[in-house]
């Protein structure tokens, strides 16, 4: 994958094909410690140990009693080459939480990339699920919600293309106010 | 700085097109967004088929996104899908040709047949 933006796609489909109505997304850059940190929450139908441990190292992990996917290896690998690691917490019928770190100033850290069409792609694709995305870093913090666009909106989907692009506007503007000056990859 | 209140705006106007539409069934694009398919520029495909869609005021076509067709070197794969439910799959998108598909096939019915998974597979 080329940046973090493709991987949080990726990564949030896991949560759509586990049936998850709620998805919450999190980025929060922490200048001092150096740390970019990625948080994916939902409520699908989660991952019992054993398939948790085979999804992590599926070339570790002898049992294979099915076709695994690249999706969080590949993910683990990009977090692992910048200093950084990923976690995942899962409860088999509750949910699922995914967390990779990365080093900021690590050379090999892939830039954030377009979060904005991540989540417009997603949410034209998913209008039914409600997504949260927050942002945070010393610039200050973010907050996009589903549930309040959808309020806001009254009778209009959230799918027509004019508001899929007004989303992208917004949450374009909300990357640029709290990462910029401290992702290098983003203007301020 | 865009702010929430723009979303009232664009609900009035909204609404009265929706009113206005014919209340035809939606046509269907489907891109292939798992692994194989983002690694291979799938993002940048369904970018694409939205802004053509909004640039030419079409609203009776949805975009959605599907697994792992199971031909990952074909990706990006995008199946165009009738209401009547025929379908259309083509293989090895990108956005030019995302953009001559709704110009020739959603526009103007016409299918694209040389990014058609039957011409690849012909190809070979
Ligand atoms: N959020 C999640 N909720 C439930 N199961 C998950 C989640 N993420 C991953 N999985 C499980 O882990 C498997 C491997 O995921 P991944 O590495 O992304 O490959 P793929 O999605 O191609 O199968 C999935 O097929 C699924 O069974
Ligand atoms: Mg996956």
């Amino acid at each position: 994958m080329k940046d973090i933006s493709l991987h949080l796609l990726d990564i949030i489909r896991n949560s759509t094909a586990a049936g998850a109505r709620n998805i919450k997304v999190q980025i929060l850059a922490d200048i001092n410690e150096d740390e970019l940190r990625i948080i994916i929450e939902d409520d699908g139908i989660g991952m019992d140990n054993e398939l948790l441990e085979r999804v992590t190292n599926p070339f570790t992990t002898t049992r294979t009693t099915r076709k695994i996917g690249m999706g969080i290896p590949l993910l683990k690998a990009s977090a692992e080459m910048s200093s950084g690691e990923l976690k995942i917490d899962s409860v088999k019928g509750k949910g699922t939480v995914v967390c990779a770190t990365f080093k900021i100033s690590h050379i090999d850290r892939p830039p954030l990339g377009d979060i904005a069409s991540t989540m417009t792609g997603l949410i034209a694709a998913e209008p039914e699920i409600e997504f949260i995305l927050n942002l945070n870093s010393d610039n200050g913090s973010f907050k996009f919600d589903t549930t309040e666009i959808k309020e806001k909106l009254g009778g209009v989907p959230i799918n027509e293309i004019e508001v899929v692009y007004w989303i992208r506007e917004f949450i374009e503007e909300g990357i640029k106010s709290i990462f910029g000056g401290v992702l290098d990859e983003i203007d301020s | 700085m865009k702010s929430i209140a723009e979303l009232e705006e664009i609900r009035k106007r909204t609404l009265e097109q929706i009113g206005l539409r014919e209340n035809n069934e939606k046509m269907r694009i489907v891109v292939g967004m798992a692994t194989c398919g983002i690694a291979a520029g799938a993002r940048p495909v369904m970018n694409t088929f939205l802004e053509e869609l909004k640039k030419r005021n079409i609203n009776n076509v949805s975009v959605t996104m599907t697994g792992c067709i199971g031909i990952c070197r074909l990706e990006p794969i995008v199946e165009v899908i009738e209401p009547d439910g025929s379908k259309v799959t083509y293989v090895k998108m990108n956005p030019e040709k995302a953009a001559r598909v709704v110009a020739e096939h959603i526009v103007n019915g016409r299918v694209c047949i040389d990014y058609t998974i039957g011409a690849e597979e012909k190809n070979k």
